[in-house]
């Protein structure tokens, strides 16, 4: 079967390899050392930093200390750690299924074979990937705002006073909005490439057995990308939990609405930053790092076992 | 736009006819007989178009917010032009304001994109080579934990790499952007598929058969016939670097380091903040000119990148 694999359930099957191993397998390493030795250093080292500086904590009087696992046993009490992940959860739950769902839908239209104008379709809805997120942010935040945008348009238009995008009712659906207009094109078009390489032999056999397009799509279609389904869910549940740019750009213009510990990210930055606490800051990044892990690691399990 | 017939379904076919792999594979092959072609549906291609114009409306709205000033901007409708044409004069403005700052921070991110994301670039065409081509002890071990490191936030990182940079004197200086952009887990794993697939292993042998050392081998055979993953690579490094926000978000404090994210997010910072002079026309028009080369690439190299992308998801 032909599917995207996700990297971390199964590394895909190089060439066969060369039979003779002596000098080459050292030539191997030699090709690779430059990537190790920098992925060492801006990888490892900062994470084995982070785990080292968890343990300590920085008193202004006594200086820096030995406490063990205080700072997680502090970070799993934290209310604040916890609101922030919650409201990154509720993210994750509505956004990513809209922007797959979206991104699927316009992915098995391109697929079909009956929109005309096709690769217009493909490349304009994919351009939003290229828009840097802090310019996505702060033109969907004009855009939003009431003195110049199109909200106030909108407004004006139709005698309407709709609701203010950027309240603090408000604000995680708007920026659900920015996320999903910049990943929408992406994801389409990992999952248009993977239904591009389904073998042409499964859509005769089904057309022989009169399936119709509906047939064709849940039968033959979605089991084929299956893989692709799962590692776009298993990307987009990472850059939830990352959230950080756009509520960090989107405060300026919505101060109100947006606290410095909106998104787990947020509040690590603001931690080391703005509160001069990095031992805590660290312990609370890689909470966040293993709690975002675990779940990751669920949804492909999960993803790969249905039906498979 | 050129679509050669090189099947990009099969692997195994390929593999049969290696040399087919050696033409850079343009598009994605035309799988589907003409004959059974489905008929266009005019109902499915508005639907569409309802994505198309959540898509593009946004950028339209960017393009005509360019082009008034900051009266203007205030005064007429989002979606139409007001009267005064002001892109030239915006333009103008956005590269003079603060003595030419923008064109520092335009100089920085070019910096970064060239030396970040062409260093990232070649660091995963060397690795997925060496992953693709050679049997070398620790190679899964390696894959894995690369892979497992992309689940790791990267603001996990963030703070302990700001910690680890400051000791060693690197914050506020390009390097702190630089050398962690040199990374693109991703950028590896696509590299490795491509080479997998795209050189086949007899013309290195033949190569190394008449003597040629590997970097040779590399160079001269291998690295043509990688140029459609190489191109796909750089793009979505490029996008990487140019987009970033966070990492020089903390690395770097001096603005005269910028790059344009964190430019154009100081000048709206700015007309914030009371007594600030709101200069929005400027954001707006930065903005434009920021996102401008990054679309004009993935427009101009299409063809390249979406069979790179292609051959990622191509996997049996």
């Amino acid at each position: 079967m032909t599917t995207l694999h996700p990297p971390a359930a199964a590394a895909p099957q190089p060439a066969p390899p060369p039979t003779r191993r002596d000098r080459r397998s050292w030539a191997g390493w030699g090709f690779l050392a430059p990537f190790v030795i920098v992925f060492a250093l801006v990888f490892l080292a900062p994470i084995a930093y982070s785990l080292y500086l968890s343990l300590f904590r920085d008193r202004l009087i006594g200086g820096t200390t030995f406490v063990g696992l205080d700072n997680y046993a502090a970070a799993l009490q934290d209310e604040n750690f916890w609101a922030s992940l919650g409201r990154v959860s509720l993210f994750l739950c509505v956004q990513v299924p809209v922007m797959l769902g979206i991104a699927l839908l316009v992915a098995l239209a391109l697929d079909s074979g009956r929109l005309y104008g096709k690769s217009f379709f493909r490349i304009s809805i994919f351009l939003p990937y290229a828009v840097p997120a802090v310019v996505a942010t702060l033109m969907w935040g004009f855009m939003y705002g009431t003195r110049f945008g199109l909200v106030g348009d909108i407004d004006d238009a139709f005698g309407l006073s709709l609701p203010d995008p950027l309240s603090p009712g408000l604000v995680l659906a708007s920026i659900g909005n920015i996320v999903t207009w910049e990943f929408v094109g992406y994801n389409m078009l990992i999952f248009y490439s993977a239904l591009r390489v389904i073998p042409q032999s499964l859509y005769e056999a089904a057309e022989i057995d009169g399936a119709g397009q509906i047939r064709v799509i849940t039968a033959i279609k979605l089991p084929a990308i299956r893989g692709a389904l799962v590692i776009a869910t298993i990307f987009s549940v990472i850059g939830s939990f990352q959230l950080f740019n756009e509520p960090s750009v989107l405060q300026k213009l919505a101060p109100n609405a947006i606290t410095t510990d909106y998104t787990p990210n947020f509040y690590t930055y603001s931690l080391s930053f703005s509160g001069q606490q990095q031992n805590y800051s660290a312990t609370v990044a890689l909470v966040m790092g293993v709690i975002t892990m675990v779940i990751a690691y669920v949804v492909q399990l999960r993803g790969m076992r249905k039906g498979a | 736009m050129t679509v050669t017939t090189t099947d990009a379904s099969s692997g195994t076919a390929s593999r049969r006819t290696p040399l087919v792999r050696t033409a850079p594979r343009l598009r994605s092959a035309r799988r589907r007989p003409e004959a059974g072609r489905p008929r266009r549906s005019v109902l499915l291609t508005v639907l569409t178009a309802l994505v198309l114009l959540y898509s593009l409306v946004p950028l339209l709205w960017l393009v005509i917010s360019a082009t008034k000033t900051q009266e203007g901007l205030s005064r007429s409708s989002g979606l139409w032009f007001d009267g005064d044409f002001a892109l030239w004069d915006n333009i103008t403005q956005t590269f003079t304001y603060h003595d030419g700052v923008f064109t520092r921070w335009l100089l920085n991110t070019v910096l970064y994109v060239v030396v970040g994301a062409g260093g990232a670039t070649f660091l995963a065409v060397l690795g997925g080579y060496a992953l693709a081509k050679f049997a070398f002890p620790g190679r899964r071990a390696v894959f894995a934990v690369v892979i497992g490191a992309v689940a790791v936030p990267g603001t996990a990182l963030a703070v302990p790499t700001f910690l680890m940079f400051s000791n060693l004197g690197l914050t506020n200086t390009p390097w702190a952007v630089i050398i962690p952009s040199l990374i693109s887990p991703f950028g590896l794993y696509l590299m490795w598929v491509f080479a997998g697939e795209a050189i086949p292993v007899e013309l290195l042998e033949a190569a190394r058969m008449d003597g040629a050392s590997e970097l040779r081998v590399f160079f001269q055979v291998a690295l043509p016939l990688l140029a459609p993953g190489i191109v796909t690579v750089s793009l979505f490094t490029m996008v990487a670097t140019w987009n970033n926000y966070f990492l020089p978000l903390i690395m770097i404090k001096d603005p005269d380091w910028y790059p344009l994210t964190l430019g154009l997010n100081s000048w709206n910072a700015q007309a914030a903040t009371a007594g600030g002079q709101p200069v929005f026309h400027l954001v707006i028009t930065g903005s434009l000119i920021t996102i401008v080369p990054l679309i004009a690439a993935f427009l101009l190299l299409q063809k390249y990148w979406q069979s790179g992308l292609a051959a990622g998801s191509v996997k049996e």
